[in-house]
């Protein structure tokens, strides 16, 4: 039954996503690309692409598009809420407790404990994002002679970009799209 | 105020922040704040802060959980099912039909050129998320969130471990070392 295993797929992505959309990266690729084999790394990044030029949660876009591509307008409604519920059930027992006792303390150190963790976590993910962008594909060990050298040089203008003028997410996705729209069409 | 006026106006509010706000919930959040606090003044600015730190300690997006929040404190469940739904239609909307366009076009040549040119540009975005978050880690200096930041990083990439277990084990050290800081500060309490 495909749409009971897309809710509970990202049902368990929206679960465990600490510290916002990019908290759910890791998760999405151990579930989706791994565990399931429902989309492939460039699929993926494509997902993520999409993501950043588009308004909303990323954890949301992600769900609504990998569940279109998997099984249709309902696979992508069906994974939406399963990588909504969970937030919405402890959301509220969480604010039910916060309002009787006006304390989190516990609650908030388990989530300073988990943040290392995360920043590993989407790391990781970055990884095999990096891996993808530069060589096509993110198996170890990679051979250095087949680096694509155009996506190293946008890599390094957009990091440049991104430190030195505090370029906007979308901005980047803009330019080297734009850039890679007319230079890999000429070479 | 009456209710089908609240539901509306949560409705509305929640609705278009989502549908024009690009850059998820860090972007999301203040502007929710402006909106619920200073423009509508149904919140005031402590509580406000209060709801977005429970819904940071929540899972889950966070612009979800916080518009979920906002809808909870105004009208209970129903106002929080209304704010959910204005926060997750637009995306899920959006993403349908770029879902569709992306099935019939990205054989295209020159759409594939244009993935291919921001691939480069997603890989630089999540480098430079990764470099911010570390950095604010290792600032800190605090000996074990660097530990556990160094062993996830290795347990993750060489080793595979599942993602569930490296969460729990944090989740835990982080639990421990905050009951260990309460009963320190109270044995400092004590001994005054």
């Amino acid at each position: 039954m495909i749409y009971l295993e897309l809710f509970l797929s990202f049902f368990q992505i929206g679960l465990f996503s600490f510290g916002g959309g990019y908290a759910a990266l890791p998760l999405i690729e151990q579930e989706l690309i791994h565990a399931q084999g429902w989309i492939t790394n460039q699929q993926f990044i494509d997902i993520l692409t999409l993501s950043e030029m588009t308004p909303g949660p990323i954890a949301i876009n992600a769900a609504t598009f990998s569940g279109n591509q998997i099984a249709g307008i309902a696979g992508g409604i069906i994974a939406t809420i399963g990588v909504t519920l969970p937030s919405v059930i402890i959301v509220q027992i969480l604010a039910y407790f916060y309002f009787k006792y006006q304390n989190l303390t516990i609650v908030q150190g388990v989530v300073q404990g988990l943040r290392p963790a995360v920043v590993a976590l989407i790391a990781s993910a970055g990884l095999t994002i990096f891996l993808t962008a530069m060589f096509g594909h993110s198996d170890w060990p990679v051979d250095i002679a087949n680096i694509n050298l155009v996506s190293i040089v946008f890599f390094s203008v957009a990091i440049f970009l991104m430190r030195k003028y505090k370029a906007s997410p979308i901005q980047v996705m803009l330019i080297t799209g734009v850039a890679g729209g007319i230079i890999y069409s000429f070479i | 105020m009456e209710k089908k006026e609240l539901y509306t106006t949560l409705f509305r509010s929640t609705f278009f922040l989502s549908m024009f706000t690009f850059g998820g919930g860090y972007v999301i959040v203040p502007l929710m704040e402006k909106k619920f606090v200073k423009e509508l003044g149904w919140i005031n600015e402590d509580e406000m802060l209060n709801l977005i730190a429970v819904g940071q300690s929540a899972p889950g997006p966070i612009a979800v959980n916080t518009s979920l929040l906002v809808g909870y404190r105004m009208a209970g469940v129903p106002g929080a099912l209304v704010t959910v739904l204005g926060t997750i239609l637009p995306p899920l909307v959006i993403m349908t039909v770029l879902a569709y366009i992306y099935m019939a076009v990205r054989d295209n040549a020159i759409v594939n050129n244009v993935l291919l040119g921001m691939q480069a540009g997603v890989a630089a975005i999540i480098v430079n998320v990764v470099y911010n978050m570390g950095k604010r880690i290792v600032q800190q200096k605090k000996v074990v969130p660097m530990i556990v930041m160094v062993a996830a990083l290795v347990a993750g990439i060489v080793f595979q471990v599942n993602i569930l277990w490296l969460l729990l084990v944090s989740a835990l050290i982080g639990a421990l070392t905050t009951l260990i800081e309460i009963v320190g500060k109270k044995d400092k309490g004590d001994a005054k």
